[in-house]
């Protein structure tokens, strides 16, 4: 039994002015996702994850310089809405962001409970009482005790504001929640925490998630399908299981390598070079330049290659034609 | 392997021996009123032998970045003894603090941060040698070029006239540990030095800073909250909570079996990648950590801990236990 289709991308792109010319953060990226789902968004910090998650909430900054693609979030086509109804319709009540580090941006002077409750007042005009009182229930979805909603910011751990700033994301029912980094900076008890409440939700009220992170062994707390982002682009689309046990891009199988394990003794492999800036991306494959298995062909701009149903890899080694001696 | 430098002659002096350390932090109120004190490290002792690796990992406020700064002489200890080869720390006056500081090197959590940014990498690593009298100009640049070879920051040229602003964030991490290194001290203490850097960026610095402790024969501690890196850069672990050591062992007997409640939930909660994560809770103690200022009596996990038992752990402080050979855990339940 599979789950409608919830969001559909395609060629999504997010280009940013500055002084040095123009940064291509997002470089057309496109996935699927169903109801119910989690796609984790992997990756090294510059490969433009969160501006795929800026992208996709129309959170931008001045200087953006181009942006296009087409987003589907089911029967809607996001990308045609103007900014006042996307704003009204889908921000908060369809798609909710958890920004990173955002637990550090709650509002120093005002209870969080009030905080929490302020889309459902904003967006659907409801009385404070009754805001509240949906607050309160998403605290306890959250797992935070409903004392805290008279509290102040200060008064709560790290790990109790980012459970509130998950709330406040969760309070208007959207069906789709995209998580920043929500626990790279909290201890690990704490993070298992937070995990353990995402598992919950996501069975108890069917959302579905995009969760954006560097950290592979978190990332598989929580994801059904996993994305790798590189240089802009979504290198490598599959399940979770395909990707953890048999990724197929070579960069994928140098990062799962590169993962230090609690429970295993082989010894991690750092991945030699950097990668490329963006402001000028090597034309043909962007890992090309720290690839062992390089090749003449990776100096054209590699496809998206189907492996399976759900699995996309963007590598010449997977063509039908290199497999077979061609090119 | 790195592994070879672990047995060594146990007659040899320790490099390092702590006994019953106590950092406090005074609260005041109003500025004058003293109002109580924040036990960052309360009652803290251990040894470190001559090129030895060891990790103290634990959660953020478990007084493992106070311990680091009370090694480096940074806080002065409330109570207890630091002795490093063979004098004690707090014997020594301004010259011999000076002069200890040349012998302990620091490499920091955030590289940028620890980098003046108005000053290129050749002056950088100069300031520490101008300090501790290094007069000769070209003794001081053999020494700097030498040493950014060392960290694989070459050809050296290339990065002395670079600001750190010009260089990536592990090449910056990179620059904080030649500056470490640049006196030969004979410890290590490198408090989270991976934390702020990328994922694939980490195994190489941590190879990097193995790697010069075998070949230099340092004594490196490391200062940790990723329990997963430890295995391949440490020998021994010592496991921190609320300001105490609670567990300590060679690391495949920590890892491989935990024998404190603490570690026993911390280890649960790390996951290695795996699909089928996606759909298991972990189990995960309540609460949070306690404070430090009014840390509960007895066990100081106890009012989070599964096997707490009453009247016992609530009331009496837990001594180190053996339960396994030179594996000490702070636990009533080896009783």
């Amino acid at each position: 039994m599979s789950e409608p289709t919830l969001l559909r991308v395609a060629d999504l792109a997010l280009h940013y002015r500055t002084r040095r010319g123009v940064v291509r953060a997002v470089d057309g990226v496109g996935f699927d996702l169903r109801r119910n789902e989690a796609l984790v968004v992997l990756g090294e910090s510059g490969c433009g994850k969160s501006s795929l998650a800026r992208a996709l909430m129309r959170v931008l900054p001045r200087n953006v310089q181009h942006t296009g693609g087409r987003v589907m979030l089911g029967e809607t086509e996001v990308t045609a809405l103007p900014d006042e109804r996307f704003r009204r319709e889908v921000q908060w009540s369809r798609m909710a962001l958890v920004m990173q580090a955002s637990m550090n941006a709650l509002n120093p002077v005002v209870r969080v409970g009030e905080q929490v409750a302020e889309p459902l007042r904003v967006l659907r005009g409801w009385s404070r009482r009754r805001a509240l009182e949906r607050a309160a229930e998403v605290f306890g979805l959250v797992g935070v005790s409903t004392d805290f909603l008279s509290r102040y910011p200060f008064e709560l751990s790290g790990g109790m504001r980012q459970r509130a700033v998950l709330a406040m994301a969760l309070v208007a029912e959207p069906e789709l929640v995209i998580l920043d980094e929500p626990t790279s900076a909290l201890d690990v008890l704490t993070q298992a925490g937070i995990m353990n409440a995402l598992k919950r939700i996501k069975r108890e009220q069917g959302t579905s998630f995009i969760l954006i992170t560097h950290d592979v062994a978190t990332s598989s707390e929580l994801a059904d399908r996993v994305a790798l982002m590189y240089a802009g682009q979504f290198v490598e689309v599959a399940d979770a299981d395909a990707f953890f046990s048999r990724p197929a891009h070579p960069y994928s199988r140098m990062l799962m390598a590169s993962v230090p394990r609690l429970r295993q003794r082989s010894r991690p492999e750092a991945i030699p070079g950097q990668p490329p800036n963006l402001f000028d991306p090597p034309s043909g494959c962007r890992f090309a330049a720290r690839c062992p298995h390089r090749f003449a062909r990776c100096a054209h701009d590699p496809e998206a290659i189907r492996l399976g149903e759900r699995h996309r890899v963007r590598c010449w080694l997977h063509d039908e034609s290199t497999r077979r001696g061609g090119a | 392997m790195a592994q070879a430098v672990f047995h060594r002659e146990p007659a040899e002096a320790p490099l390092l021996a702590v006994h019953d350390l106590h950092t406090w932090f005074e609260l005041r109120q109003w500025g004058f009123l003293r109002v109580g004190a924040v036990h960052a490290v309360d009652g803290v002792s251990f040894t470190l032998a001559r090129g030895e690796a060891v990790a103290f990992v634990g959660e953020s406020g478990c007084g493992k970045s106070s311990l680091a700064r009370t090694l480096l002489g940074l806080h002065r200890p409330t109570r207890g003894e630091v002795r490093f080869d063979g004098g004690s720390l707090g014997d020594l006056d301004a010259g011999g603090l000076k002069a200890y500081r040349a012998r302990v090197g620091y490499v920091q959590q955030d590289p940028y941060g620890a980098l003046p940014p108005f000053l290129d990498v050749g002056r950088i690593l100069a300031e520490p040698l101008i300090i501790h009298g290094v007069k000769a100009r070209a003794e001081r640049e053999r020494r700097i070029r030498a040493v950014l070879e060392e960290v694989r920051l070459s050809p050296a040229e290339e990065y002395l006239t670079k600001f750190p602003h010009m260089l990536s964030g592990g090449q910056q991490q990179r620059v904080v540990i030649a500056r470490a290194l640049i006196l030969a001290p004979a410890l290590l203490i490198a408090d989270e030095p991976v934390s702020m850097l990328d994922a694939s960026v980490r195994i190489e610095i941590l190879d990097l800073l193995r790697g010069i402790q075998a070949s230099r024969g340092l004594t490196l501690a490391f200062i940790t909250h990723d329990l997963s890196t430890v295995r391949h850069f440490a020998e021994r672990i010592f496991v921190m909570y609320a300001g105490r050591v609670v567990e300590s062992a060679a690391v495949d007997a920590l890892l491989d079996h935990p024998q404190h409640p603490y570690t026993q939930a911390l280890l649960a909660a790390i996951a290695d990648p795996d699909a089928a994560n996606a759909t298991r809770q972990r189990e995960v103690p309540g609460g949070e950590p306690p404070s430090l200022i009014h840390p509960p009596a007895g066990c100081r996990f106890h009012p989070r801990c599964p096997h707490a038992m009453a009247g016992l752990c609530d009331h009496d402080e837990p001594p180190d236990f053996e339960p396994r050979r030179r594996h000490l855990s702070a636990c009533w339940l080896h009783r």
